[in-house]
This record gives structure tokens, sequence and C-alpha cells, in this order.
């Protein structure tokens, strides 16, 4: 019996009016890939992301999420999504770490919801898993930037997702930092099978982690592995040859 | 004593029964709608239930009769404005707003004038709320806390990220709906305390001083209603003794809480 993808996206076409966004876009995520987008600004990186959410509807073409036309699923619990947008985060919202945690259960629910005792230890589980359990009761508003990364990563996994999205997770967060939350999801990716989509303008850092590269300009320019990208001429034209030769052979 | 006195006047206690329903309401919605940055709309749909009340008293009709469904179809233009033609919520609260403001003033022209009771209205009278207004005030003010405490973290969700909220499978639009209509039915409840022109203030201070003490989104709402209880009581009280106007007492000491909360927070931190 073939293995049902995590994620296909099948002969998509998205414009914003007349602008043209996305143009037949074709790729599948099996369960336990972790695939990084990569494209300059403007490629159409987000959205993508927002139509595979159902944020945005497609012009053309089909989305299917485990199986399941995208139009019909319901089961948004199997998914956890880190947004870009955090780094315009309401900074006068007052919630704590494990309300905004708590949140992230509420896709496994149906109306009215309700946060249990028993939703509140996955909630501690997932803080410890993270290493961010000692700040739970702290107000999200007075933490760091990778701080509160880290908090909207939690609520993204808190529900135990089979596929993980993240859109320009680490914009904002310093090098080290950066390196650290990366080094996570590959550990979600290697040790819990977690699918990654992610989204990102650090091809260099993504190339390190990812078992497949999506180099998107509107249209898919190149789907693949790391290295057969560093070999090709698209990484030439992506990079420029220096910058190529440094990236491509920092992971050798 | 002379207040212990008056405390055994009907008049009086009922007024303080109903403001207190009344005031956890405005505290709770205000919460959201602070946070949303839909705070206005408040004033917007009191300008439409002053024209609406213009029309009831035209009409010889119970003015509360012509608000409720009125000031509900107002909420939801509101809502239809800044969702489907894309207008920013402050716009679309402005249009709405002016145009129940001229109607009013038409209507109340048409009816030859200003009378006492359209003022009353203006300004609150709660000292006058009759034996039926209080038992609607406090039914309405239960059947809309109870739908806040079902619908909680559906509410909280769609607050803090609508676009998250979305892909957690909530329906944010019905959700906004919601808000929306309860807010409506708040701002007609409320307006007998404080008056059309006051009524957005018990959405707001309450909410705007929870939000400079509180650490917690959940403690946030306890403290607005706390606050809005106490200067709710305290003001009625305070206008019954010192004989003035107690929308304006309310309000006003709304405002010291206000000034109190910005005080502490600074020397907090």
């Amino acid at each position: 019996m073939p293995v049902k993808s995590a994620l296909a996206v099948e002969n998509l076409y998205f414009a914003y009016q007349s602008n043209e966004v996305l143009t037949d876009v074709t790729f599948a995520v099996a369960p336990g890939d972790y695939t990084g987008i990569v494209g300059p600004n403007g490629s159409g990186k987000t959205t993508l992301v927002k139509l595979i959410l159902r944020l945005l509807q497609p012009l053309r073409g089909r989305i299917s999420v485990f199986g399941e036309d995208a139009r019909d699923f319901s089961a948004w619990h199997k998914i956890g999504y880190l947004p870009q947008k955090i780094t315009a985060y309401n900074f006068q919202f007052p919630a704590t770490v494990k309300e905004i945690v708590g949140l992230g259960l509420l896709s496994q629910k149906s109306s009215p919801r309700r946060i249990t005792p028993s939703d509140e230890k996955a909630v501690d589980s997932v803080l410890s898993l993270l290493g961010i359990e000692s700040i739970k009761d702290v107000p999200v508003n007075k933490l760091s930037g990778g701080q509160q990364q880290r908090v909207f990563l939690a609520r993204a996994l808190v529900h135990e997702p089979q596929l993980l999205i993240l859109d320009e997770p680490t914009l904002a967060l310093d090098p080290d930092i950066r390196e650290k939350f990366f080094i996570t999801l590959q550990e979600l990716n290697r040790d819990r099978g977690v699918a990654i989509l992610l989204v990102t303008h650090d091809i260099g850092t993504i190339g390190k982690y990812a078992s497949k590269l999506l180099y998107l300009d509107k249209r898919i320019v190149f789907y693949g592995g790391f290295d057969a990208f560093c070999a090709s001429a698209d990484a030439s034209e992506y990079f420029g040859p220096f910058a190529q030769h440094i990236i491509c052979h920092r992971h050798d | 004593m002379e207040l212990l006195q008056a405390l055994h006047y009907g008049f009086l206690q009922r007024a303080l029964l109903a403001s207190v329903f009344i005031a956890i309401l405005c505290a709770t919605l205000g919460v959201f709608l602070v946070l949303k940055r839909f705070s206005l709309i408040g004033d917007g749909l009191a300008h439409v239930a002053f024209g609406s009340i213009a029309l009831g008293l035209l009409l010889r009709m119970y003015p509360f009769y012509v608000s409720i469904p009125v000031v509900m179809l107002s909420s939801l233009w509101i809502l239809k404005l800044s969702e489907k033609e894309r207008l920013f919520g402050d716009t679309a609260i402005g249009i709405v707003s002016a145009s129940g403001i001229a109607i009013g003033v038409l209507f109340a022209s048409i009816a030859g004038g200003f009378n006492v009771d359209l003022f009353s209205y203006l300004f609150g009278n709660i000292l006058a709320i009759s034996r039926l207004e209080v038992a609607a005030a406090i039914v309405l003010s239960l059947g809309v806390l109870v739908l806040i405490k079902l619908f909680y973290y559906d509410l909280f969700s769609v607050t803090f990220d609508e676009e998250y909220a979305k892909v957690s499978g909530i329906n944010v639009k019905r959700i906004n709906t919601m808000l929306i209509l309860l807010t409506a039915l708040t701002v007609v409840l409320a307006m007998k305390i404080v008056g059309t022109m006051l009524v957005s203030s018990l959405l707001i201070f309450p909410a705007a001083v929870a939000l400079q003490l509180s650490r917690s989104f959940t403690s946030t709402i306890l403290c607005s209603s706390l606050v809005a209880v106490v200067t709710v009581l305290s003001g009625i009280v305070v206008s019954f003794i010192f004989n003035l106007p107690t929308g304006a007492t309310i309000v006003l000491l709304n405002l010291l809480s206000f000034i109190a909360a910005l005080a502490y927070k600074k020397f907090t931190s």
C-alpha cells in the first residue's frame, strides 16, 4: 500500500488580482520529510504556506493534506503552524506562556472548546521538551525574542502534530539562538518523525538540516536534495558563484 | 448613616443590583474589544442607540424594543463594512456612528425637539430603573456571560491571533459576529447607567486599568470586572450622597482608577 503524503500540492496557481504569484507548483511532503522552501522576496513562499493552510483560496490546482482534499480537511490537530508574523506580536496582550501554548490544543477540540487538567499536563510536557518549563507563568511580553519563538513553537507542537509548517521562524533571532532553534527542529524530525516544511531565507543553514530543498520563484525552480542543488546551475544563479562556493562547501 | 438609610430605598437597591451585572458584562467584553483594537465600537453603537431611542419615542414605543434590534443590525453592518468593503474598523464605526446621531437629531426634531426622556437616555438615569428593566438587565447579562464562558477559549484565540485561530479550525467569522452582537446588546443595557454619551467608558476604562495591572489573560478579565463593579457601585453611591450626575461620576471614578493604575505600574516597574 503506498504511503500517504503528509502534504501534496498539484498544479497550484495563485494570483493577487492580475499579479500572478504562483504558477504550476507541484510537490509533496512525505511523513518524516524535512523540506526547506527558499526563494527571493516576493517569490510566493508565504503565499504558498497560506494556501496550504486554507488562509487563501487557490486560483487553480489541488492541495491534499494527509490524503484528504484540503477544502474538506478538518483534522487541524495534525498540523502545527508557526507563523512569520510573531515579529508583529501585540506586546500589550496580557497572556502567560502556558495560556498561549494552551491555545495550540484548541485544534483538537470541538466547540465549545475547554482546557482541561490533562491539557495542562500536555502544556507542561511540551514546555519541558523545549526547555522552557521554568517560564510557564511569565507573561509572553516579558520574554526575549528567542524565548518567545520557543513559546510559539511550543504552541505549534503541543497537540503533537504530524506535519509542522514554519514560515521564516528565525527572522528576528540572533545567530546562536537560530542555530539552537534549527537543532530543536532536527531533533523533532529525527526522534519524533514530525514532517517539517520550513520557509526561510537562510539557505546556508537549512541546507545543513533539510532532506529536500524547494527553490521557489513564483514557480518551482529546483526541488531536490541540498547537494544536488549545490551542483546545479540554479545555485550559482541564486547565490552568485562566490557565495555558492562558501555555502555549499560549508557542510562538506 | 445617611447612606445606610438610603440603601433601604427600593430604587437604590434596584440601581445597585442591575449595575453589578451590567458592569461585569461591559468589563468582560471590553477586554476583548480593547485588545482587538475595536473599543470605539461602543461609542459608535451608543450613537446608533440614541437614534433608535428617538425613533422609539417618536413612535411612542418602549425605546428598548426599538434599540435592541436596530443596534444589533448596525453592529452587523459595521462588521460587514470592515470585512467585506475593506474599510478600517474606525472608519466603519465612524460612518455608522454619525448616521445614528444624525437620524436621532432628525427624529427628535420631527417629534418637536428634545424632551426629558431623550435627555435621560443621553446621560443615563440608573436611579430611575424599573423592576422590569432590572429583571431584563439581569437575565440578558447572565445570558451574555454564559455565552462568553462557553466560547471563552475561542474568543481568546481569535482576539490573540485570528490567523492562528483559523488554522486551529475555529470559525473566526462566527466568533467575531457573536462578539459584536453581544456588544450591541450590552451597549443598550449599559445605556441606562451612564447614557449613550458615556457608554463606551464602561467598555474601555475597566479593561484599560486591568491591562496595566494584570499578567495573564484570565486575571485581566477578573481585574477588569472588579474595577467595573467597584467604580460603578461607588459612583452610584457618591452621586447619590453629593447629588451629582451618576453617569459622569462613574466615568470620573474610572478615570481616577486608570490614573492610579498607571502610577502603580510606573512605580513598580
